[in-house]
């Protein structure tokens, strides 16, 4: 496991201003975000405040109409799809709350697919998947379809799938909407644990208090708009 | 729940009696259980001495002689600090917690703020609490679990009142 040596003071993942219409509905009406390595932070906000719009556009799934948002030295609002799309590949990891595993493949093939569309060769690529189902406690999965397997363990076999290739950010959105509370926190204990231990940032989406708490500090988005939650200079 | 700051609060739409503030008191907070008499002049005379509030007059009646209270920029001020500090997170908030959002929306301050500062510090705890259920034993983790869901209780409250805010900005100011 590579612990990414990233130490520059300044956050690794920066937007402001953020604004995205879909049609004449506005989701984000000038948000602000700002992220560093190693940190986790938690998105909240309730259902329809912009939380999932703000992740899109800070992975570059989707280009905001208006705003920056700066990956290192990189600004992403300036960038054709096809170089984001790489940069999602190599850099970024996603775990979200349903579907991302491919039912055909095995859980180990699944975890190993993102190094092997990286070019990485089956080999060296099952190898490393193999390590991070054991780092995530599934390797009895390995062998398994997805669909063969419990809602806990495939969450899990997603995050492996989402750390596989070392990312610096983890997007996560709802990653424990679907399981009870006992698989919640297994799946947020091994994320948490295995993203410090790489120095990964993590962008968590959630609506849930007690996953937001393994988070180092929270931002809440209302109404398309953020605030750190720490306003009471707002009286 | 602080009577004073809530009675400072009140005061703030304009200086009133003792009599005046208790049922102001009662008709939004007091549900379960309305102040006494005595509950109000004793507040109102440590509020006096504390300079929050200033009797503005007198006026004689057939019983004791009624005082007119008015509430001072210390007062202001003392308000203003209530709402933005928030409580410490524990089980059965709910009455201070609404009192604050409900306090805020009267004098025209930020009921979203307040909201915000207890989100921000029940999560400081829940944070606390998380790592010491990761790092610890079995017990450590059910005795964790159980403040981690009355603190999550709170917060769903919280999240559910900052929804209705537009509704209860409506109520109050009826």
């Amino acid at each position: 496991m590579t612990r990414h040596s990233d130490v520059t003071p300044g956050p690794l993942l920066l937007a402001s201003d953020l604004h995205k219409s879909y049609g004449t509905t506005p989701a984000l009406d000038g948000a602000d975000f700002a992220i560093r390595a190693g940190e986790i932070v938690a998105v909240m906000g309730p259902s329809g405040s912009g939380k999932s719009t703000l992740l899109h556009c800070l992975a570059g799934i989707v280009q905001p109409d208006a705003g920056a948002v700066r990956y290192r030295d990189r600004e992403l609002s300036t960038e054709s799809d096809a170089e984001r799309s790489r940069l999602r590949r190599e850099e970024f990891g996603f775990v979200f709350q349903f579907g991302q595993l491919v039912p055909e493949l095995t859980c180990l093939e699944n975890v190993a697919l993102p190094l092997r569309l990286g070019g990485v060769k089956r080999r060296a690529a099952e190898e490393r998947a193999t390590q991070w189902l054991e780092r995530l406690e599934v390797s009895h999965a390995a062998d398994r379809r997805p669909g063969e397997i419990s809602g806990g363990q495939g969450q899990r076999v997603a995050v492996a799938r989402a750390l596989v290739g070392e990312p610096r950010v983890v997007f996560a959105d709802e990653p424990t909407g679907a399981l009870d509370s006992l698989n919640g926190e297994r799946v947020m204990t091994l994320l948490a644990a295995a993203a410090r231990e790489t120095n990964a940032a993590v962008v968590l989406v959630t609506h849930e208090a007690r996953v937001a708490a393994y988070s180092d500090r929270e931002v809440v988005v209302r109404d398309g708009r953020t605030a750190t939650g720490l306003t009471a200079g707002a009286l | 729940m602080s009577i004073g700051h809530t009675l400072l609060g009140l005061l703030e739409a304009g200086p009133s009696h003792g009599y005046d503030l208790k049922r102001a008191f009662d008709s939004r907070f007091g549900q379960d259980r309305p102040l006494h008499y005595g509950q109000v002049y004793s507040t109102m005379a440590r509020l006096l001495k504390n300079g929050l509030v200033e009797v503005e007059g007198v006026e004689p009646g057939e019983g004791p002689e009624r005082k007119r209270y008015a509430i001072t920029d210390a007062g202001l001020t003392d308000v203003a600090t209530w709402l933005a500090s928030p409580e410490k997170p524990e089980p059965y908030l709910q009455n201070t917690l609404y009192t604050k959002v409900v306090i805020a929306l009267l004098t025209d301050r930020s009921a979203e703020a307040v909201l915000d500062a207890q989100r921000a510090e029940h999560l400081r705890l829940m944070r606390e609490l998380t790592r010491r259920k990761t790092s610890g034993d079995l017990v450590d983790q059910l005795i964790c679990d159980h403040a981690l869901f009355h603190l999550e209780a709170d917060l769903r409250w919280l999240e559910l009142t900052a929804a209705r805010l537009d509704a209860l900005r409506t109520a109050v100011s009826a």
